[in-house]
């Protein structure tokens, strides 16, 4: 008979006693209230303390990796909006960077500063609801208020450049939809402004608070080894204290040209990722508001005889029989709604028939621009990158996003492989949870901000 | 140690063992024979020029339609590596014939290989030897055949599961 407890002698437990106290297996979820997608953990229990996990995920798979297969490039971009639904805009660029690389083409400066930018944009609005959901499974409600408030300035942001709030399908292979709008720099500055004050209160709120670092000190930690063997990147690995980003070790983009801090924690526990996360934000805005400043190009020049114009009040105007005076007016199309003005379009988009569609203006008006637009969008024809394969990876909201896409010479991809960020965190869960309490669960993990879209694809 | 050298001293490591190896847009890659996959990416962990430390992806592609590789082995196992000490990645790839198509599990090396091979199981019908605990991933047990093939087709119906009534 080995040593007993403190916990066995009071509870009659343990070998030797009799009392034949058992394991209890709970099943924590599908559906449960503190999950922020659909998964199931098997939780073998000792009263409280979790001896053993095991976790099921796979309830949202979409067949991500075969519908990829079945048309052109362009027409995967929609699903990895999907993936990763909270910082899509980072799926978007990565899957088109990978493109990119198998055709051994690059994007145009603009378009690199304008994808730096949005993403990063992303990667704020992740940490955000990241914080603000666990925070508010440990009773902080008002910090999810307060963080979602700011989500939303940002969200506001994505909604001007892209046209849509989640769903954005903005990147395209060569290029981008369209280029950023009249007054973004401003814009920007302003939503950052309410950021940062949203940001301050947060750390007021939680970074000392008494309740919040008995919940995440010490608790869910991992090893800096396992966290390197079990692959985890992102803020989780630079918690644990490796300084390993994607966008540091092997700058993609336009990363190279800005100047940006790695903040790393030491422990690897809940409250090391949460500060980790906390520090990324001020980083990424720094990132965006030098990138703003040293964007080429500039704005989009608007000419003297009127501003640009967009077709819906154009339309709304006709439709009043108010014709007299539009007639007069020249004709901009607006560059984010209906179509792109020349100029724009090339500052943004690489100059390369094989990839691009020609500008609006082209397409309709010239027999060559109908033509380069017939042959993009014919079947069989469109984007054909040659034999071979690339994998690219981006710096994700979660850590690294890679692309791994197979052409066999095709209009279509052979096989289009997305590495999930939180895939590996998430098969490290059992070793993060064992031994500790049930409660612990939440936080934990709250702290690996499972996106069940890009986990289960 | 840049990619070039990288590929050159696994050659000069495993002589023959080392089937080709190839720098397509700038990703270093070596297809190795399945004989020899443990043993390649145990020198890619622990060497210490190589270092290879993280297995940042492990995945498989399916060449049964690719054009002039139908009648090759049609399975590719492929393991992206990532160093962190060098910053230095690498592709190993390993062919895998279609009957009773298996490769050596790598679980011994890095526990993440436990989830990503049972992905290619679930996605290929790839066995991996010596897996601790291969079951599906993201299907269910009930699913039959595996979605990734290439001849599965898209529009293939599953029978319901579910209780008798």
């Amino acid at each position: 008979m080995g040593e007993r407890t403190t916990r066995e002698i009071y509870l009659g437990e343990g070998s030797g006693t009799g009392s034949g106290s058992q394991h209890l297996y709970v099943n924590m979820g599908p559906s449960h209230p503190a999950m922020h997608g659909v998964i199931h953990i098997v939780a073998e229990l000792d009263g409280e303390t979790m001896v053993n996990a095991d976790v099921e995920i796979g309830y949202l798979h979409r067949a991500f990796e075969k519908e990829c297969e079945r048309g052109p490039y362009n027409n995967a971009i929609p699903y990895t909006d999907r993936l990763n639904y909270v910082s899509p805009l980072i799926n978007n660029f990565g899957y088109a960077s990978c493109v990119e690389k198998l055709l051994g083409i690059d994007a145009t400066e603009r378009c690199n500063y304008i994808r730096v930018i949005m993403s990063e944009i992303s990667r704020i609005c992740d940490h955000l609801t990241c914080i603000g959901a666990s925070a508010m499974e440990l009773g902080a409600f008002t910090v999810f208020l307060y963080m979602i408030k700011a989500r939303e300035y940002l969200w506001e942001l994505v909604e001007d450049v892209t046209g849509a709030r989640l769903t954005i399908s903005y990147a395209r292979v060569g290029g981008v939809k369209a280029d950023l709008p009249e007054g973004f720099a401003l814009k920007v500055r302003k939503a950052f402004k309410e950021t940062r004050q949203v940001l301050e209160e947060v750390h007021k709120l939680l970074t000392g608070n008494r309740i919040f670092m008995d919940r995440m000190i010490g608790v869910g930690a991992l090893s800096r080894e396992e966290t390197i063997a079990y692959a985890i990147t992102g803020p989780l690995l630079r918690a644990a204290g490796v300084a390993y980003d994607v966008r540091r070790a092997q700058p993609y983009w336009a990363y190279d040209r800005v100047e940006f801090e790695i903040p790393t924690g030491r422990n690897g526990d809940n409250y090391d990722r949460y500060l980790v996360r906390m520090a990324e934000m001020e980083q990424s805005m720094r990132i965006v508001e030098q990138a703003l400043d040293a964007i080429p190009g500039g704005p989009i020049n608007v000419d003297s005889q009127g501003r640009p114009m967009d077709p819906a009040s154009y339309v709304d105007l006709g439709k009043q029989g108010k014709t007299e005076g539009l007639l007069l007016i020249p004709i901009t199309l607006s560059p984010n709604l209906a179509g792109l003005e020349k100029p724009v379009h090339q500052q943004v988009n690489v100059a390369d028939k094989r990839v691009v569609l020609p500008p609006k203006e082209d397409t309709y008006g010239s027999i060559e621009g109908l033509m380069n637009h017939f042959m993009l969008i014919m079947e069989g024809y469109g984007i054909r990158p040659p034999r071979g394969e690339a994998y690219f990876p981006v710096e994700g909201a979660n850590g690294e996003l890679g692309f791994y896409i197979v052409s066999d010479g095709t209009d279509r991809p052979y096989r289009v492989r997305c590495r999930p960020p939180c895939l590996p965190p998430m098969a490290a869960l059992h070793r993060m949870i064992q031994g500790e309490m049930v409660a612990d669960v939440v936080p934990t993990f709250g702290s690996i901000n499972m996106i069940a879209g890009e986990l289960d694809r | 140690m840049d990619g070039q050298s990288i590929l050159l001293r696994l050659m000069t490591t495993f002589g023959g063992r080392i089937v080709e190896t190839h720098a397509h847009r700038g990703d270093h890659t070596a297809v190795v024979e399945r004989s020899a996959i443990l043993e390649v990416l145990r020198v890619c962990r622990d060497d210490a020029d190589l270092r290879f430390d993280v297995l940042m992806d492990l995945t498989a592609v399916d060449y049964l339609k690719y054009p002039g590789r139908e009648f090759g082995p049609r399975f590719e196992v492929v393991y992206h590596l990532y160093s962190l000490p060098h910053n230095q990645r690498v592709r190993i790839k390993v062919s895998v014939e279609e009957d009773g198509a298996h490769v050596p599990s790598v679980v011994p090396l890095w526990p993440i290989a436990n989830w990503f091979e049972r992905e290619v199981w679930d996605m290929f019908g790839i066995r991996f030897d010596g897996h601790p605990d291969l079951r599906r991933l993201l299907m269910y047990e009930e699913f039959q055949g595996h979605p990734l093939r290439k001849d599965y087709p898209v529009n293939k119906r599953q029978p319901l599961i579910g209780p008798k009534i």
